[in-house]
């Protein structure tokens, strides 16, 4: 089956996140299709590349991006949610004259356009948060 | 955009109240996002979510945009299925008339086949 996974909350504050990503690789090891990951509001959190945790903790940024790079996921940041809350890549660094980039590169930037499509697209929608 | 065009039954169901959290925005945001690409959408007012329709809105004092004004233009983005749940509006002593939009006024039996007659649903 195709499914969709939609991320609302930022790791660490709520378990959400970590289920998304969790179901996520379920979904893939049970042989589904992931048709895209869309970060939303706070989700967007999830898409950031300049965090670091402590040595006992888990760095949930990195482990989406390694899961997004290792199965080659389709994984959009809405940009309304990323820009405002300081997930920025090259592009829009360079627009508003920014001096970092934040967003993982495995992850994009799009509109709401993008969570629409995969809602036509995919056999389940599933929301996190 | 990619893949197919075919038009999908997308219901939002918005239960939160405007101004506390950022999910009745993202209410709004997904249904015209879905609306904008000729989807059928149903806007669904439940919970906390019905005190979004109510009239006097003025959010300028605490720096967010008042949300009712973008919900009055609903139908101008073609969404004409705009529910709201009658027990919550009881349960929190609203009437109708305190609505500033045309809504249908439906119970929970009915809310359910809307969800049972739709594609996806996000329940914020």
């Amino acid at each position: 089956m195709k499914f969709t996974v939609v991320v609302h909350s930022a790791p660490y504050s709520t378990q959400a996140a970590a289920s998304a990503y969790r179901f996520t690789k379920a979904l893939l090891e049970q042989g589904h299709d992931v048709y895209r990951l869309f970060f939303f509001g706070d989700g967007v959190h999830n898409t950031s590349k300049l965090t670091v945790v402590a040595q006992d903790d888990t760095n949930w940024q990195q482990q989406w991006d390694k899961l997004i790079e290792l199965q080659n996921l389709d994984s959009v940041v809405c940009v309304s949610s990323a820009i405002k809350r300081g997930i920025i890549d090259e592009a829009e660094s360079a627009r508003h004259e920014l001096d970092a980039v934040s967003l993982s590169s495995s992850s994009q930037i799009a509109g709401l356009g993008q969570l629409i499509d995969a809602t036509i697209n995919s056999d389940r929608v599933i929301n996190f948060g | 955009m990619p893949g197919t065009n075919s038009s999908k039954i997308i219901s939002v169901i918005s239960r939160q109240a405007p101004y506390g959290s950022n999910r009745a925005h993202q209410s709004l945001d997904i249904a015209l996002a879905a609306a904008v690409f000729e989807q059928t959408v149903n806007y669904i007012f439940m919970g906390d979510g019905v005190y979004q329709l109510l009239g006097n809105q003025n959010a300028t004092s605490i720096q967010s945009k008042t949300l009712v004004n973008a919900l009055e233009t609903l139908d101008l983005y073609g969404i004409e299925g705009v529910y709201v749940d009658s027990q919550s509006l009881t349960e929190r002593n609203l009437k109708p008339s305190d609505l500033s939009l045309v809504t249908s006024i439906v119970s929970r039996d009915e809310i359910a086949k809307i969800v049972q007659s739709s594609d996806s649903v996000f329940n914020l």
